[in-house]
């Protein structure tokens, strides 16, 4: 779809982009910290004791944490870039990969410095916690200028899928609830009428699904089109479905959201009585209650003063499971 | 030191303390790592370990099995599963290759729902040809 492109290409310009520049530790490399970190990680290694201690060199991160005092060198760039994930729903973040190479140890005394760069950002992914995109950075450390080591990062910046179950806790899949439903901020986009169409969102406007025919074969075809696709004839007709159907497919749109659409909505492809496929919101069940199969009757929604659609309602309920 | 050595396995239990303790310890204020009723707004059942954590107990694994001479070059990982309080993690490890003093160790920690790392540890044994 063009509005995932459009946000895709966007993400994809901070790729190679500083997301610290002169970043410098908040405090030296020193024994407290170090003894701390031991402590917790019930690491009696030697060689973090005593007059020659070094640190445990899986510490190279921690001495360039923010803590609680904010982020040291961070850019402008690498914040907008979480504030746009932030803004297309996906506010969860979780740590995924650390790749460190160290070149030489730290010792208490070392201030370190770094920088890090946008290395990449993905695509959109699903995983188990939901859909997102997972962000790479790459952070050089140095001591006096001189490198100490590289620390490559992975985030994953994800819509959670659902809220698990409070009292048991979850041993294999979170229990799904349903996820709040987003109400609609903007108006629709408005349909592009043009020449090849317009008898057709002229119908609408009459609350009449007008199918085309080819003049010279007599094979129905939707959308609309100049030309046959079965004979390639410039010549046709119309005739108006009865406005019978059936959901031949359909997806469930969770993620991510547009501000004129409040997700999860059903999107139908649905078979028409006449042959046609048409796609189309299904509208008078749940979401997560249509069906391949499911017979469908069409319907005219009216979403402000001048936008009005076809759309298919569940008919009567058969078809839907209990 | 020979490639295909399995590491003996190392228990770690996943006490609530494990998991704030390191969260502090690596400056990780991250709610999702102390605070039980956050961590559930955000889909997660309770506070998990940290990335920093897992990093620091892997790499204790490693030094901890070849010895305080032992240096670490490289520690890469990835995360699965997440550490949840009253788990327990188990790291097991395997040599995968020897180059001189030079070995790359295979690390899985596997806990009660998965896998919730694995990983490539880089170390270096001065005179590791002779262990």
């Amino acid at each position: 779809m063009r509005l995932e492109e459009d946000f895709a290409t966007r993400l994809k310009a901070y790729e190679g982009r500083p997301a610290v520049v002169a970043g410098v530790g908040k405090d030296p490399v020193n024994a407290p910290m170090i003894r701390h970190w031991c402590e917790a990680m019930g690491d009696a290694d030697p060689a973090y004791t005593g007059p020659d201690a070094i640190a445990p060199p899986t510490m190279l991160q921690v001495w360039t944490m923010s803590g609680l005092s904010g982020h040291a060198g961070r850019t402008q760039v690498y914040d907008e870039l979480l504030a746009l994930l932030d803004e297309a729903g996906c506010t969860s973040v979780v740590a995924t990969d650390c790749e460190q190479e160290y070149l030489r140890p730290l010792r208490p005394g070392d201030e370190v410095t770094f920088d890090a760069v946008i290395e990449s950002v993905s695509d959109q992914k699903r995983t188990k916690l939901g859909t997102g995109y997972f962000v790479t950075t790459r952070m050089d450390v140095r001591v006096d200028g001189e490198p100490v080591g590289t620390h490559r990062f992975r985030i994953l910046k994800y819509a959670p899928a659902g809220k698990p179950a409070r009292t048991e806790p979850a041993r294999t899949e979170p229990a799904r609830t349903e996820p709040a439903r987003t109400e609609p901020a903007t108006r629709r986009p408005r349909p592009v009428i043009n020449r090849d169409n317009a008898g057709f969102w002229n119908g609408v406007a009459r609350h009449r699904l007008l199918i085309q025919r080819c003049g010279d074969c007599g094979t129905p075809r939707f959308p609309w089109l100049p030309g046959c696709n079965a004979c390639g004839s410039p010549e046709w007709d119309t005739f108006e479905a009865s406005g019978a159907g059936t959901v031949y497919s359909y997806v469930v749109l969770h993620h991510p959201p547009f501000p004129a659409f409040g997700p999860p909505y059903a999107v139908g492809l649905i078979e028409l009585a006449e042959g046609v496929r048409i796609v189309s919101n299904v509208t008078g069940v749940p979401y997560d209650k249509v069906r391949i199969g499911m017979p469908v009757r069409l319907a005219f929604e009216r979403y402000d003063e001048e936008l009005e659609l076809p759309v298919f309602r569940a008919d009567d309920g058969r078809g839907v499971e209990p | 030191m020979r490639a295909g050595t399995e590491l003996p396995p190392l228990e770690i239990e996943i006490t609530r303390t494990l998991i704030v303790a390191g969260a502090i310890a690596s400056r990780d204020y991250q709610d999702v790592h102390h605070d039980a009723e956050l961590a559930r707004q955000k889909g997660s059942p309770d506070i998990f370990m940290n990335i920093l954590t897992t990093n620091g107990l892997v790499g204790r694994y490693v030094t901890d099995h070849f010895g305080p001479a032992a240096v670490l070059r490289k520690v890469a990982i990835r995360l699965g599963a997440p550490n949840h309080p009253g788990d327990t993690m188990v790291l097991t490890g395997t040599v995968e290759e020897v180059d001189g003093d030079t070995a790359t160790v295979r690390v899985v920690g596997a806990n009660g729902i998965g896998r919730h790392v694995t990983g490539t540890v880089t170390v270096t044994v001065p005179n590791g040809d002779a262990v």
